[in-house]
């Protein structure tokens, strides 16, 4: 079991942030993220893309900002358990939070700190009636153990680098046929990977069905055995199928955040700006999770919510001790 | 010029008739948000997310700017894509879109 002073949940901007200042106060974090890697929407959705607004930086890269982050809040030794979802919340005996996380890590805090952006990025799944009983069982949108494909016929969908990667690993030797399905003729895929696909289906190495969809699935017993393409133009198609790997990226979902009997309204939190605490006593949301009277969805704003809500988880932990505001200009960095 | 006049169906097919300034550098996604429609916006407007996805019902389509490459790598992650699918973080509101009518496409 991990113990920490703060379960930070979400390691977007504002959750990196959150360690620092609670580093000032001594206060040590563990930060969940349901992404393998740090930074959120920021390394997520828009890396690459530049931030004007953050104060004293006129221009910085999505994720240039979470890099220096990171460099900002490595004095400070923070914990992570990435690639898993905060999946439930409970209080032991001794009124401590215990959070456990999808993949088993159970962690204990005396104080929570959910900086959950718009909720945990999750695959999208496509609008196929009967989806669901398949999932797991021949259906699957993240491929774990490509070894599971060894002699499968397996259908992709997507136009991207992930679907396009993956249909050529497959093509290579594993699956004994690869269907690649795609909505038009052009890909978002680096252009090397689609030049690769074109050149393999024109030799018979996969198959490329373009200007489709899959709109069905079927199969006994909830195993799957063949999917139904629509093509724009020529109609319907019947395909033979073991697994189909639907593959159009990942969005955002409030998940279990929304049954940890916090007050919710329009999907956000809903806090008190005296310092950022929910409904939950010890509790508290900050950054685009929450939502108050006046609420902008500004990195910098979660910053300064960061800012405010350790002080008032400090005085949750230490309620004998004494915290004065020190300037770092003062008294510097001190790690630990 | 004064307000734009913008109709807005919502996935319930509600009509909300809405009016919108030219002047302010709104995109229909934006003026979505401010009217409380269920409109995402998750990446803020970047054309990076098609959580604004929504179908151009009026005659403002035929003279749109064409998609970006951006736009039409996005709509690949989105779910009931049709000809006339555009997202509403891509259309910046001008006064020839006086009149325009839009139908939020259906949450995948």
């Amino acid at each position: 079991m991990i113990q920490t002073d703060i379960i930070i949940i979400g390691a977007g901007p504002c959750g990196l942030f959150t360690v620092f200042e609670a580093g000032l106060l001594k206060l040590r974090c563990h930060l969940i993220d349901a992404l393998p890697q740090p930074g959120g929407q920021c390394s997520e959705i828009y890396p690459k893309k530049p931030i004007f607004d953050i104060p004293a930086c006129p221009e910085v890269l999505a994720g240039d900002l979470i890099d220096r982050l990171m460099e900002q809040i490595s004095p400070f030794n923070p914990g992570f358990t990435l690639g898993e979802r905060a999946e439930f919340i409970e209080k032991d005996e001794q009124g401590q939070f215990i959070v456990k996380s999808s993949g088993g890590t159970v962690h204990r805090a005396p104080v929570i700190a959910i900086a959950a952006g718009l909720g945990c990025f999750e695959p999208r799944k496509p609008p196929v009636p009967g989806l669901v009983d398949f999932e797991g069982s021949g259906v699957e949108y993240i491929i774990k153990d490509p070894a599971m494909y060894k002699g499968k016929h397996v259908v992709i969908s997507g136009g991207g680098d992930s679907a396009l990667d993956w249909a050529l690993y497959l093509a290579d030797g594993v699956a004994e046929s690869v269907t690649l399905v795609h909505r038009r003729d052009s890909f978002r895929a680096h252009p090397d990977s689609v030049q690769k696909v074109l050149d393999l289906s024109a030799r018979g190495g996969m198959k490329l069905l373009t200007h489709a969809e899959v709109v069905g699935v079927s199969g006994a017993a909830g195993n799957l055995d063949g999917l139904t393409v629509k093509l724009k133009t020529q109609g319907e198609l019947a395909l033979a199928a073991d697994h189909w790997i639907p593959l159009f990226g990942l969005s955002p979902k409030l998940g279990p955040i929304a049954d940890w009997n916090l007050n919710i309204s329009k999907n956000a939190i809903e806090v008190d700006t005296f310092d950022y605490s929910t409904n939950v006593d010890g509790i508290y949301a900050i950054g685009d999770i929450n939502t108050y009277p006046g609420k902008l969805k500004l990195i910098l704003c979660g910053f300064h919510e960061a800012t405010l809500m350790v002080q008032s988880a400090f005085k949750r932990i230490h309620p004998d001790k004494k915290n004065v505001l020190k300037y770092t200009t003062v008294n510097g960095v001190n790690a630990f | 010029m004064a307000d734009i006049k913008v109709q807005v169906i919502d996935r319930e097919g509600v009509i909300h008739d809405l009016e919108a300034p030219t002047d302010m550098g709104l995109n229909v996604m934006e003026l979505c948000k401010a009217s409380e429609l269920s409109v995402e916006g998750t990446c803020g407007g970047m054309a990076l997310c098609a959580s604004c996805h929504m179908y151009v019902e009026s005659p403002h389509l035929a003279s749109m700017p064409e998609k970006s490459e951006n736009e039409e790598d996005m709509l690949d992650e989105a779910f009931f894509v049709e000809d006339n699918s555009r997202l509403g973080c891509q259309i910046k509101l001008a006064d020839e879109h006086d009149g325009l009518v839009v139908r939020l496409a259906p949450v995948g």
